[in-house]
């Protein structure tokens, strides 16, 4: 039975219409919309690259907005995959409560991306909140989070860290599955635990270094809930990341085509990126049984 | 390297002294309490903001910003659950109920509508053979990287020519396509872990292919099932951006719209009550975490490895 063509195309319908029309589509459309001047109110108006030659020449809010929206990323990525790394590797023994441990990190994860964390967030880092109060009891003056266009961004930076839990249960699941004879082989060789850690464990777990990188740079670029509730942009636009933009674009202002063209200068960003890791992941992306990994 | 060094070191291998067995006893005994030590502060640190959200929500203004303490300095405060009413009657004319009732309106029809499409869909992909199943599962790969952000405006247009804006179809006929591609993933790869002995007994027997789908595949799948459905269950009850776009009457506000709304009306009166109706915000999502963390952590585990 599984070599019937026609049920096989029955059951993968769904999955056909709804990519065309739900993805595909959207994504072409955006595309010829970028080249437009649609102000939702009648049909669209063709303007070339007008769109695009505004954004870089005459938009300061577009570069202000991509530079926080790159900074964030080039902070946010590398600290929750080292924080979760760390995590992961100091879980991976045999201990008792292995499974509380686990499951209490992964909840601001589960939780992170609720309006409710947000709010509860707002509240830690007031001029009078929780974080104050503590650095206060430490003797360090407080610092006006939320109200200052430096410190603004590390509210959201602190957040996103805090939700390590998804890379690090990858991470983990990984650091377990390494050979145990690899480390017991390091041991006879004498290596010490930094040693064995360069050497044995970081080069087996680089596709899954890879895969989480991947997945938080493409997340990381499109955070939207907890600036948009936390710090709402400000002050000053030091928390505009390009998601806020590109929502006030086209929700606020009905500026659809202008918001497409600014979409897809972030998706192109993103897709380069991405691009250039996957270019780079054959310089230090090792994989073992390339073969059986294929199936 | 490795394989020569090991060799070469094999013959040298001779029973530990006493000594250099308490050495490595005491050396397991100091990394075991170390390991507790980073493992309870950073746990503390990752749940204390929660536990003290719960606090706080019994507390007078002035308490939430002086103290660190979770607890409320006068415990009969506890007994209060004046704040919890309060938001949740909210000041508008509509209470937490209405909220709540149309955030599960829309959750209930996308879990189920998801895990039917996803099974039917994975069932294709990890089962039968056709020309253009690896084109589309590469496509299902490549939409996986696509940002949402990109679609976003177009899609809107596209339920505005279809006369659903401001209704809940826009959150839940995707979902209906299987293009939650992550969830469909999910289910093909555990699917292709599973052997297929009992299936092709089955076809021996006479199944038809939906007979065998419902008897035998769906229970197989039960544990990435369950999976896509509390993830879907929780996400689905956390979007915000979704409703922000495409509801705008206050009456068919979700939770998660209704409470940045309260955020935004309370202005200095009582913090209390908007921090209670947070935490009863995040009840659904916390119980369904802990009746059922293992399938989470499963869940989230399986998608990243077999990547």
């Amino acid at each position: 039975m599984y070599e019937s063509k026609r049920l096989g195309y029955l059951f993968v319908l769904p999955f056909i219409l709804g990519i065309l029309a739900f993805n595909l589509f959207p994504f072409a459309a955006s595309f010829a919309l970028s080249f437009t001047d649609y102000p939702l109110i009648g049909s669209p108006t063709y303007i070339g690259l007008e769109n695009y030659e505004k954004m870089v020449f005459d938009d300061d809010l577009f570069w202000k907005s991509m530079t926080v929206t790159v900074s964030f990323a080039l902070i946010v990525v590398p600290a929750r995959l080292a924080v979760a790394l760390f995590i992961a590797q100091v879980l991976n023994f045999k201990l008792r409560g292995i499974n509380f441990f686990r499951a209490a990190y992964y909840l601001p994860t589960i939780l992170g991306g609720s309006i409710a964390i947000s709010v509860m967030w707002k509240f830690l880092f007031q001029q009078k909140g929780l974080v104050n109060i503590i650095l206060d009891t430490v003797g360090i003056d407080p610092i006006p989070w939320l109200a200052s266009e430096r410190y603004a961004v590390w509210t959201i930076v602190a957040l996103n860290t805090w939700q390590f839990g998804a890379a690090m249960v990858i991470f983990l699941a990984a650091l377990q599955g390494v050979p145990k004879s690899l480390y017991e082989a390091a041991e006879i060789d004498g290596a010490s635990f930094w040693q064995q850690f360069r050497n044995v464990t970081l080069p087996i777990i680089t596709p899954v270094i890879f895969f989480n990188m991947i997945m938080q740079i493409v997340h990381c670029f499109q955070e939207f809930n907890a600036p948009y509730m936390i710090t709402e942009g400000g002050p000053l636009y030091s928390t505009y990341f390009m998601a806020i933009y590109i929502y006030e674009e086209a929700f606020k202002y009905f500026n659809m085509g202008y918001a497409s063209a600014l979409s897809w200068v972030l998706f192109f960003l993103i897709v380069s990126i991405a691009g250039g890791l996957f270019w780079s992941s054959k310089y230090w992306v090792f994989y073992s049984g390339e073969k059986e990994r294929a199936r | 390297m490795s394989s020569d060094t090991v060799a070469s070191a094999l013959p040298k291998t001779r029973i530990p002294s006493n000594a250099e067995v308490l050495r490595t006893q005491r050396r397991e005994r100091i990394s075991l309490a170390l390991r507790y030590l980073i493992l309870g502060s950073v746990g503390l640190l990752m749940l204390y903001p929660l536990f003290w959200l719960l606090g706080a929500s019994f507390k007078s203004n002035q308490e939430i910003f002086t103290t660190i303490w979770f607890l409320p300095k006068d415990l009969t405060q506890l007994l209060d659950f004046s704040a919890y009413y309060n938001g949740w009657m909210t000041r508008t004319e509509f209470t937490f109920a209405t909220y709540f009732l149309n955030s599960f309106l829309i959750v209930v029809p996308r879990v189920i509508v998801t895990l039917i499409s996803c099974t039917l869909v994975a069932y294709s992909f990890a089962r039968f053979e056709y020309p253009g199943r690896k084109f589309l599962f590469s496509i299902m790969i490549g939409t996986m990287l696509l940002p949402p952000i990109v679609l976003r405006v177009p899609q809107y247009l596209m339920f505005k020519e279809l006369g659903m804006i401001d209704t809940y179809w826009p959150l839940i006929l995707p979902s209906a396509f299987a293009v939650d591609t992550f969830f469909t993933f999910l289910v093909v790869q555990f699917l292709r872990g599973t052997p297929r002995d009992m299936e092709e007994a089955a076809i021996i027997d006479g199944c038809n292919a939906l007979q065998l789908l419902w008897h035998i595949v769906v229970p197989l799948l039960k544990p990435a099932l369950i999976s896509v459905a509390l993830f879907q269950f929780i996400w689905t009850m956390n979007d915000f951006i979704g409703p922000l776009i495409y509801i705008s009457t206050v009456e068919k506000y979700p939770v998660s719209l209704a409470l940045k709304m309260s955020m935004d009306v309370t202005g200095e009166v009582a913090w209390a009550n908007i921090i209670a109706i947070s935490i009863v915000a995040l009840l659904p999502s916390l119980t369904v975490f802990f009746l059922a963390q293992r399938y989470f952590i499963e869940g989230a585990t399986s998608s990243g490895i077999k990547g």
